[in-house]
Formats: structure tokens, sequence, C-alpha cells
């Protein structure tokens, strides 16, 4: 069984500072959601707080409906998956394992059947008896989320966890992780600053910057549709053009990039016309081809110099820039039909409207929160002062 | 120690090992060698030294039992000094267990709850009176404790007592556990600040509550701490000499003050001996005790 959680109007302060500010979101029972962000925005916080480690400053916090606030962890039908996972290591694995149980006061067979159990479902038969030093990194990480499942929990929050294992063994464990939270169909609530962890394992997104919820969608969508420019610019890569957006007709704006150029492209929510912003398009949606080529209708184009050419196996990385200094970033697929520019090549750089968005600044987010927060400020002042 | 020559040259390297085997040496395996040897020959006058008289005997530790003088307790008759010797040893566990037992939450708290940036403050308020010598120390509580004294007169004021404080043992129980207290908190301490507060905090996700916290995770990892606080206590209260020379009742006496009247007021420095000796003995057996009741190594009491 699981429960599915409800974030709302959550926030947390720590003295002055607001390390979550006013997040509110809907988990669904069974879902895999991550909280994605850089380190310092919030998102462990906010796994602590739902697992009660921290209590709320205010808003709410419910699992399957019921309101959390003055349950401690121990008693929240949550189990928390540490980043350095925090597994004793004067017991061993089966003990590990069991530990929720013997606190429960379940019998030392039952308990033992259950490790056992438990460590075929993790992959990891035969390990009871091992003391935990003797576990590789991967297995760790094993016993980590057996124990957590032991306790049956209806909300699994996994702080991090795979972050200390190195690549290859990072790649087989998050699709692992995804086929134990299928098989078990637990609620889990995942925290990282991966975003191809988060990509790759996820039902939703909620993407964080500075305490604050700023787009929450599917991976997909996160990927394809990001709200603002910290979204664009967190997850993936980005050529970026700054300018102003002149006006917005059938849903493609004119944008005027303060090179000169005049561009086309899809306009993100909240983006005013006539206003700052800037123009993101990613790099593996930037075609090149030489400049004698035909040009193709409708889409963007500037003439650029290749500056450097890497093979990085699956796809070629270019480095190009134009005669205004423009840097752009261009992923070249891997495949004999596409020409790739030699080194130092004039060539034609190409992007269709609908592969580029253009965004609210990162910064212009930032400084209308500053506002919002001084507006507050004030109005305090003068309440206090009345 | 070619490794040793070859970093200090030899001249270095001859001068440590010589410093060091004549501490090792002179300063503790002669003087020790020539107690037990003592310690088995009668107590003679000097001109009998190493006359017929003078053969190696057991009389000296047999005089731990000499019938003559005993003291009753319960329905037994027990030779005085023998009592005196089992008294050291039961109330110097007594005192090691109050320790722990008082020392045990104050180093937890000091280690996970206080704000790391107090503790220095803390821990500095509590070194204070280890500045003052133990001599001085007993006095304070010598007056303290007195009749008349300022803690019978605090307790005057909500209508309490006033209690004998130094009778029995009573006075030398608080004096002995105000004077080796930091000893046990130290170690303790020193183990529970290595002990990652996530897994405290992954116990109590897991749903165990402060105690199971405590006996399956906090208390396990603390062990070694544990049991150096201990030996260090048993040891410490086994041989002390100030504080219930000063806070016992006149007839309440401590095993070490037998063993000085032995040495400097009877000048029998060869009973004397077998007594320090047999006190030894115990205190080793204690340590042993420990190491096996705690299962940790020698190495890590010794930390």
């Amino acid at each position: 069984m699981s429960e599915g959680v409800e974030l709302s109007d959550v926030s947390v302060n720590f003295g002055s500072f607001r390390a979550v500010n006013n997040v509110s979101v809907s988990i669904k029972s069974g879902e895999f959601f991550s909280f994605l962000g850089p380190s310092g925005c919030g998102k462990t916080t906010i796994l602590r707080t739902v697992s009660g480690f921290i209590a709320p400053s205010a808003g709410v916090v419910s699992i399957g409906g019921q309101d959390m606030a003055g349950i401690g962890p121990n008693r929240r039908p949550t189990a928390l998956i540490f980043q350095n996972l925090a597994l004793f290591p004067l017991m061993s694995v089966w003990e590990n394992i069991a530990f929720g149980l013997e606190v429960r006061g379940a019998p030392k067979a039952a308990r033992r059947a259950k490790a056992e159990e438990l460590l075929r479902l993790v992959d990891l038969p035969g390990a009871a008896d091992k003391a935990i030093a003797q576990l590789s990194g991967g297995q760790k990480q094993r016993v980590a989320i057996a124990r957590a499942l032991a306790v049956e929990p209806k909300v699994m929050l996994l702080d991090e966890p795979l972050s200390a294992l190195d690549l290859k063994l990072r790649q087989h464990m998050r699709t692992e992780l995804r086929a134990i939270q299928k098989r078990t169909n637990i609620t889990f609530i995942y925290i990282t600053h991966d975003q191809g962890e988060a990509l790759a394992m996820s039902d939703r997104i909620g993407v964080m910057s500075q305490g604050k919820l700023q787009q929450v969608d599917t991976p997909k969508n996160i990927y394809e549709n990001p709200a603002n420019g910290f979204v664009a610019s967190f997850v993936g890569e980005n050529n970026v053009f700054k300018g102003k957006l002149e006006d917005v007709q059938a849903g493609v704006g004119t944008f005027l990039a303060y090179g000169g150029e005049v561009l086309r492209a899809r306009v993100g929510p909240g983006v005013k016309a006539y206003s700052e912003a800037k123009l993101y398009v990613r790099p593996e949606r930037v075609t090149l081809s030489p400049l004698g080529a035909t040009p193709r209708r409708g889409a963007n184009s500037a003439a650029v110099k290749i500056t450097s050419v890497a093979f990085e196996g699956n796809f070629i990385s270019v480095n190009a820039s134009d005669n205004r200094g423009r840097r752009y970033t261009v992923q070249v697929p891997n495949d004999a039909s596409v020409w790739v520019p030699p080194l130092d090549a004039e060539a034609r750089l190409e992007f269709d409207p609908d592969k580029a968005t253009v965004l609210q600044d990162e910064l212009a987010v930032r400084d209308s929160e500053q506002g919002e927060n001084t507006r507050g400020r004030q109005s305090f002042a003068l309440e206090f002062a009345q | 120690m070619k490794e040793v020559v070859r970093r200090y040259g030899l001249g270095a390297t001859v001068l440590m090992v010589t410093l060091t085997a004549f501490w090792v040496l002179a300063l503790i395996v002669l003087p020790y060698l020539f107690l037990v040897d003592a310690s088995f020959r009668p107590f003679l006058p000097a001109d009998q030294v190493g006359g017929p008289n003078d053969h190696y005997t057991l009389q000296n530790y047999l005089t731990l039992l000499n019938p003559n003088a005993t003291k009753d307790f319960l329905f037994l008759s027990i030779p005085i000094h023998l009592y005196v010797f089992f008294q050291t040893v039961a109330l110097s566990c007594l005192v090691t267990m109050i320790t722990l037992a008082l020392g045990y939450p104050l180093a937890y708290i000091l280690a996970k709850v206080v704000n790391r940036r107090s503790v220095a403050t803390l821990f500095l308020i509590l070194l204070i009176p280890l500045w003052i010598s133990e001599l001085l120390r007993s006095f304070a509580w010598y007056i303290i404790l007195a009749y008349q004294g300022p803690l019978n007169a605090l307790l005057g004021l909500f209508g309490a007592g006033p209690i004998r404080w130094i009778s029995g043992y009573n006075g030398v129980i608080i004096g002995l556990v105000y004077t080796y207290f930091l000893f046990m908190l130290f170690p303790v301490y020193g183990s529970l600040s290595t002990l990652d507060t996530n897994q405290i905090e992954a116990a109590e996700d897991m749903g165990a509550r402060w105690w199971q916290i405590h006996r399956r995770v906090i208390i396990p990892h603390a062990k070694p701490g544990i049991a150096s606080g201990c030996v260090m206590v048993f040891m410490m209260c086994a041989g002390a000499l100030f504080v219930p020379k000063l806070l016992a009742s006149p007839s309440s006496r401590w095993f070490t003050e037998v063993i000085m009247q032995w040495f400097f007021e009877g000048l029998d420095w060869n009973t004397g001996s077998a007594y320090a000796f047999v006190l030894l003995l115990v205190c080793t057996i204690f340590v042993s005790l420990v190491i096996r009741i705690f299962k940790v190594n020698l190495a890590d009491i010794a930390r």
C-alpha cells in the first residue's frame, strides 16, 4: 500500500534564512517524484520536513490525507534513505534490515525471514550474515533500500542515495531503483541535483531554486517546455541569446537579440511583450550546414566559424562563434548522413522557431521575488509602525 | 629500527633509546622489582636485613587475613584489613557506576544535543575545577559537607536537614564522584562525538523509541569510551588517598590509607608493598573483566 503526500504552502525558516519558501505540491500515491535543484535550494529540507525531522514554520504536510503536524519521525509511515545511507556498522546485514521490525517487537525468526526475503528483492541473497564493512558501495545501497522497505513504508524518501557511487553503478542502480519502485508500488520522493537521474527515473519532477518550487511537470515537459530561465539552464544545456521580446503572434514571438539579430521562437509563460528576456535553444536542436547549402525556410540562422570539434561517442560536440563574438554549442549526431564541419570552417547555424523558447530571465525571476520580499518587509514595517 | 636510524641519525636514535630505556627500567621496572622482592621478605630490624631470618615468606600477604583484628559484617567476622579492602573495591565499583550514570547522559547532551559552538564554553566550565589541586577540592567538599556547613545551611532554608553527610563512606562517595566525574565524561564524550547523527535519525525514522536507539545504536558505539571511562574511574577511586582521608568518618578507612600506614607509620615497607600488590592485582582483574564484558580491546581502552 502506498499513500500520496501533500505539501500545502510549506515554508521552513532557519533563523532569518528561509530554506523552503511557500512550496505546494501534491504527490500522488505510487508516484516516483523527484525534487531537482542545485545544492542549498532547500530540497533536502523538504525531505526532512516530510520525514518529520523538521517541523514546517508554516503550512501543512499531510500523508494519505492525514495532517502530520506533531507526529514524530518514528510514527510516520515514511522511510528515509540517507545520503550516506547511515547503516549501523556494528550490526550485521540482516540485523540492519530487520532493525525496524526489532524495535516493533517482532520475534527473531520472523525478522530473519523478512530480512532474507528483502535481500532477495534487492538482489543480494546470501549476504545476511555479512558485516556492513564487507560490502561494496552498491551492496550497501541495496541493504539501505531493503532496510527502508522492511518497515513497509507508505512513502519512501531518498536523499541523493546514488551520489557516492561511480558512474556505471549509478546508472545501474537507477534502473534498479525504478524497478523496485514499480514492484513495490510505494510512493518514492527522490532528492537529487543530478538532472540525468531525475529525468531518467521520475514520473514527475519538481525543479527547485532558492527554496521555491520553479516548475512541477513530467521529465519530458520539464526538458521541452521549461517554465523559466532557471529551469531551462539547470536542466540540460542551452544556447542563450539575451534580448527583448518584441511582439507575439499566434504563440510565436519575435525576439530582438542584443546583437541585432531578429529571431523567432515560442514564448514561455509569464514573458511580457517588449520586456527583457532570454531565448534558449538546446544544442541538439541546432543544425549546422555548409554556407553554400540552401537555407531552411522559416528557420533562424546565423553565420558562424567553427572553433572546436570534439568527438564524444554518440554525438560530436561542436563549438562555434559568430562575428559578434557570441558562442554556440551544437551537438551533431554521430550519423553518416549529417555533415560534420571541419575545424575553422565557415558554416550556417540554423534552428526552427518551435525548437527555441523565449523565457523570463533567471535573474528577472529572482528580482521579482526579491521585489515581493521587499514589499513584504515594507508592509510589515508599516504594520509595525501602526 | 633501521628506519629510525636513517631518519634521525645514529646519535639521536641512541639518545632516544637510552632515555626511554632509562625511563622504563630505572623509574618503573626496578622500583617495582624492589617492592616485589620486599613484599616476600619479613619486616626486620635494620641489622638483621640480609641475615639468617631474611628469607622469602608469604607472611606479609597473610597479614591481610590477620584473625586478631576483625570487624563484624552481617553474620561474618571478617579480618579488618580484608574488610577495608572489600569496602574499597565495592565502593570504587559503586562510584564508577554513579559517574557512568551521570556522565553518559551529560556526554550525550554535549555531543549530540547542544549547539556545537557552545560546547567549548561548556567544557571550559567543566574543566576549571581541575585547575585546582585535588587536595584543595577535597578540603572544599569537607567544608561544604560539614555538619554546620553551607550545604546544611542551604537545606535549612527549605526546612530540611541537617544531614550528617560525613558519616561512614557517604562523604567519600560524594567526593570521589565529584573528583573523577570528568574522567568518565571525556572518554564517553569522545566516542559519542564520533557517532554519525544520521544513524540516530535513521533508527528514529525506522520507528525506534529513544531508549531503543540508545540501547541498540548509541551505547554499542560508545562502548570503548564507556569501558575506558570505567577503567580510569575505578583505578583512580581504588587508588585515591586525599578524598577518603578527608571525607570519610574516622572509622571508615580506605585501603590506600592502610597501605600508607604500613609504609609511613609502621615503616614496614614489606607488608605495605604486599598490600599494594594485592590492590594492583584486583585492579588488573577489574580491567580484564571490563574488557571481557564490553568485548573491547586493550588498545580501545588506552585510547
